[in-house]
């Protein structure tokens, strides 16, 4: 008896021990400074371990050392072996202390190294935030804490979000949050009626997120739910078809936009004035060299001015181009009228050698030409996801196309130009100086390249072989179109963009080209003049 | 590059072929070097830094004494990325400036069109670049990337470590793409992987509209299982990609993209901030921290007088070919052709991860593989580095050539010899 009660006190002892001995471990777990310095020394795995351990602190202050490690801001200290968060460029870091903020002086770059991070180590980062910054004061925050428990669901940050989910007063917030429960709960082991509201509302949320969300689950789901998760999936399915073809037509009018874009300087040296120019594409080329020059001085002398850079690149790329094409016409092309297949090698051997001086100046490898921020990044606009660059660009080259049809229409030299296309010899009698309106009208097709180049320089490779790559397309257009009819070259570059998005999908990019070409021969065989055929006299001069 | 730099090199490299011609006397006092790279049209945003890097290895080789006391003169030739131009340059460069070897080519056209010519005048090739296998040549030796080297350890990286089940193999529609994702498909199946989670996609060259291809990517990685894209898009059509991978917002973290031909010198022209994570892999990075390799990287800025000139994995192959060439010249004593091509096949130089290269009997060599994540400054960071590998000329998952081998010593001296049959010969021969 004795004995088995100094056993059972004994045991109380042991017990007592061990937690005083795990209290001030445990109260260690929650000071994340260790936990942060350890990182420093660990390799991929064991710091995707002591990321969970930070999270389990929830201590919200770990939030901007997290932040840096993902951002590649952490480095450790090579005399201590202490971490922390360096800024800076140049040769010194302005050190913080990781936890608290504080300032830690700087340091040179030697002295530090910088803290490695991967894709996995990027996710446990994403979700551990997530769920530390779930009751930030900032509507914002919590937004995207919402979104990453969405995008990286786990059990543990359910109770957690639950709280969130109770407190939260912004409307906005709360939908994310209870999305982002739903899909927690769908990998929980909550009773399978939670599971079943939870796929309503993520069936509620709809496009390829929730798509993915609900086909994981398929696999690990309780048979019960299996008829109700299927059903949602085919729902999702369904809606998301509609929107393909939508989105087709988007992608069709984006690259529509891009054809007019390349093609419409074209429609005016090929299309009006009869020269086979094939130094178009290195007009647009020299464009989007222009854009690079503009970019490239602003980054070196007035960085605030770069959103704007597009803006000042245009007139000069416009001004440029136009004095190159000037050039040509007056020293080469204006003795080849009524020569075309001497005209086509002249500009031919024009193309080869403005690409090679472009080479010989700046080099053979791709320039970098930065998007302003409002060209970066999309939007979505129901199922569609929408890129702001593309939609610049499609509202950039209506409007060019807008003001050329009014320069020709409405203006004095259009009057002129369309006058001497049109019958010569009638305009010359008149009193129009015939080879100055040549040349201008040349400069102006050169100039409009120009700017297409501009915009071309967002959304391709900035090199000498740029120009290459659009100019079959830019002869494409024009020819579908109607030779001599800016309409035709609207409507050609827009169904020839809209056809060419609706063969891609199913027949593949490498076939639907080839289809869209063997089209056009084919169209051009019924019809020599394009969609929009010029009438009259012009068409037999 | 500077202008004057440039134009510097051509006029030095047009003196050097013109003179030659008249000075076929004068052989005897130095040894002759071919350079086969294209220097304008599509492929000189690639060759021309190629060229470069040959025009500096050769130098430094003459700071050093030359080679069998001699010194050492480059025949700089400018195939402006056309093939057939390729055979007649090679042709040049052997027959009238008897050139002892030839370094140089860049795309698969362009090696195929010049093997005849080597083999029919028995001269040697050095080839600087990944390619995709399925070949063995006497006259030619691989320093570059077969795909055991590159893609397989690659498609392992994404499974054993980012846990990828679902893969996208998209690739530029070409013979080294074609030929690499046929190898990854059999692989991938080998593995486990179903059929339908592999989506195989081809784009023209110099393909900039991506909108439709990139969303198909999207749709193909919402099937609930960790999904990545394996890319052979070749040079000019990355940057349209990878912006529009950028601008539709598919995050490394989400569908990791590892790529065979981005490397510094395409990153260049990129803006990488919304690129970090997405890999690469490669036998070499500029940002490789060993001593070898900040020597190198030293010289080169010296050489080009430009310090943000980036080096690639191909300079590498070139600088660990060149040095093979010297070694095994100097071992032979002489430069003619047979004699090499016998004392070159063992040869080991360092490589510049801090490794060694050797020249392995098939004609390829040892080389590391290093997966590397994108960084925002357009370097990338190395998260797996594996040991040696050797590369593997026929792949061992493709059911035509599992059973071939390659060994170019003698007595077997066959590129395609058949260890089910017993005989030289079959595919490729």
């Amino acid at each position: 008896m004795t004995s088995r009660l100094f056993l059972q006190a004994f045991q109380a002892i042991l017990v007592l021990f061990v937690v005083t001995l795990a209290a001030p471990s445990f109260a260690q777990q929650g000071d994340p400074k260790p936990l942060i310095d350890q990182i420093g020394k660990a390799d991929f795995a064991q710091a995707e371990t002591l990321i969970g351990q930070i999270a389990a602190t929830g201590d919200a202050r770990v939030v901007p050392a997290l932040q840096a490690f993902s951002d590649g801001d952490l480095y450790v200290r090579k005399s201590d072996s202490l971490v922390f968060i360096g800024k800076g460029s140049g040769a010194n870091l302005d050190l913080t202390e990781p936890v608290t903020g504080a300032s830690a002086g700087s340091a040179p770059k030697g002295a530090m190294t910088k803290l490695r991070i991967n894709n996995n180590l990027r996710r446990a980062i994403r979700s551990a935030m997530g769920g530390l910054t779930l009751m930030s004061p900032d509507r914002g925050t919590r937004l995207a804490a919402a979104d990453s428990v969405l995008r990286a669901p786990s059990a543990e940050n359910l109770e957690l979000l639950e709280t969130a989910i109770a407190k939260e007063t912004d409307g906005e917030v709360k939908t994310r949050m209870e999305e982002a429960r739903a899909v927690s709960i769908l990998s929980s082991d909550r009773p399978v009626e939670a599971k079943r509201a939870a796929i309503t509302t993520i069936k509620g949320l709809g496009g390829r997120e929730a798509l993915g969300i609900l086909s994981g689950a398929v696999a690990t789901a309780d048979p019960a739910l299996k008829g109700e998760l299927e059903a949602s999936i085919k729902s999702i399915n369904d809606t998301l078809a509609l929107w393909d073809m939508v989105q087709n037509v988007w992608f069709g009018l984006s690259l529509g936009s891009v054809l007019l874009l390349a093609g419409i300087g074209l429609a005016i040296t090929f299309g009006v004035m009869g020269i086979i120019n094939m130094a178009h594409g290195e007009m647009v080329m020299l464009g989007a060299y222009c854009t690079y020059m503009v970019q490239h001085l602003i980054r070196t002398e007035a960085p605030w001015l770069f959103n704007w850079s597009l803006a000042i690149a245009l007139p000069v790329a416009f001004l440029v181009t136009g004095a190159v094409g000037f050039v040509i016409e007056r020293g080469i092309i204006r003795f080849l009228y009524g020569r075309p297949l001497e005209t086509l090698l002249a500009t031919w051997g024009v193309s080869l050698i403005l690409q090679q001086a472009i080479r010989t100046i700046f080099g053979p490898t791709n320039q970098e030409v930065g998007n302003p921020s409002w060209m970066s990044g999309s939007f979505a606009l129901g199922g569609l996801n929408i890129t702001w660059n593309r939609l610049w660009i499609l509202v950039f080259a209506v409007v060019i196309f807008f003001s050329l049809m009014a320069l020709m229409k409405k203006s004095a030299y259009g009057l002129n130009m369309r006058a001497v296309t049109q019958n010569r010899r009638m305009a010359s009698s008149m009193g129009i100086r015939t080879p100055w309106v040549d040349a201008l009208t040349f400069a102006l097709g050169s100039g409009i390249a120009g700017i297409a180049g501009v915009a071309l320089s967002q959304i391709d490779n900035v090199s000498p072989n740029l120009g290459q790559s659009y100019i079959i397309d830019s002869f494409m257009v024009v020819v579908f179109g109607g030779v001599g009819n800016l309409w035709g070259t609207l409507v050609g570059a827009l169904s020839l963009g809209v056809l060419n998005k609706f063969l891609e999908p199913s027949v593949g990019a490498v076939l639907g080209k080839i289809l869209v070409l063997v089209l056009i021969i084919l169209f051009i065989q019924k019809r020599p003049r394009g969609l929009f055929a010029l009438k009259g006299r012009a068409v037999e001069a | 590059m500077s202008f004057k730099g440039k134009f510097g090199g051509a006029l030095l490299a047009a003196v050097m072929s013109t003179t030659a011609l008249h000075g076929a006397f004068a052989a005897d006092d130095t040894i002759k070097v071919g350079v086969l790279h294209s220097l304008s049209g599509t492929m000189a945003i690639s060759e021309t830094t190629l060229k470069d890097a040959m025009l500096m290895l050769i130098d430094e080789q003459n700071k050093k004494g030359g080679l069998l006391g001699k010194k050492l003169e480059a025949v700089v030739v400018d195939p402006a990325s056309d093939w057939p131009l390729f055979a007649e340059k090679a042709r040049q460069l052997i027959s009238q400036d008897k050139v002892a070897a030839v370094f140089g080519c860049w795309t698969s056209s362009s090696r195929k069109s010049v093997l005849p010519v080597f083999e029919e005048l028995n001269s040697i090739l050095f080839y600087p670049v990944q390619y995709e296998g399925e070949e063995s040549s006497r006259n030619i030796f691989y320093t570059g990337a077969a795909p055991n080297q590159q893609a397989i350890p690659a498609v392992d990286y994404l499974m054993n470590t980012e846990g990828v089940k679902r893969f996208v193999l998209e690739g530029t529609d070409y013979v080294y793409p074609q030929t690499t994702n046929k190898i990854l498909k059999a692989y991938l199946i080998s593995k486990g992987v179903k059929e339908s989670d592999i989506l195989v996609n081809y784009t023209p060259f110099g393909f900039s509209d991506w909108q439709t291809e990139v969303s198909k990517i999207k749709a193909f990685g919402s099937a609930g299982v960790k999904t990545a894209v394996v890319s052979t898009i070749n040079g000019d059509a990355n940057v349209p990609f990878y912006k529009e991978l950028g601008n539709q917002g598919i995050k490394a973290e989400d569908i990791p993209v590892v790529a065979f031909s981005v490397g510094e010198e395409e990153l260049s022209g990129m803006d990488t901030k919304p690129l970090v994570g997405h890999l690469a892999a490669w036998n070499y990075f500029e940002s490789v921290d060993s001593p070898a390799n900040a020597a190198f990287i030293k010289e080169w800025h010296a050489f080009t007088k430009n310090d943000k000139r980036v080096t690639n994995d191909p300079m590498e192959a070139a600088y660990i070919g060149f040095n093979a060439w010297v070694k095994a010249v100097e071992a032979a004593g002489t430069t003619d052709t047979d004699k090499v091509l016998d004392t070159i096949i063992g040869v080991s130089v360092p490589n510049l991860s801090g490794g060694v290269a050797t020249v392995m009997p098939n004609h390829h060599i040892t080389k590391p593989v290093l997966i590397g994540e994108i960084q925002d400054d357009g370097q990338f960071q190395i998260v797996q580095q594996t040991p040696e590998v050797v590369g593997d000329e026929w792949s061992d998952f493709l059911p035509d050539s599992k059973n071939l081998i390659s060994d170019w010593r003698k007595p077997m001296s066959c590129g395609n010899f058949n260890v089910a049959t017993g005989k030289c010969g079959g595919k490729g021969s």
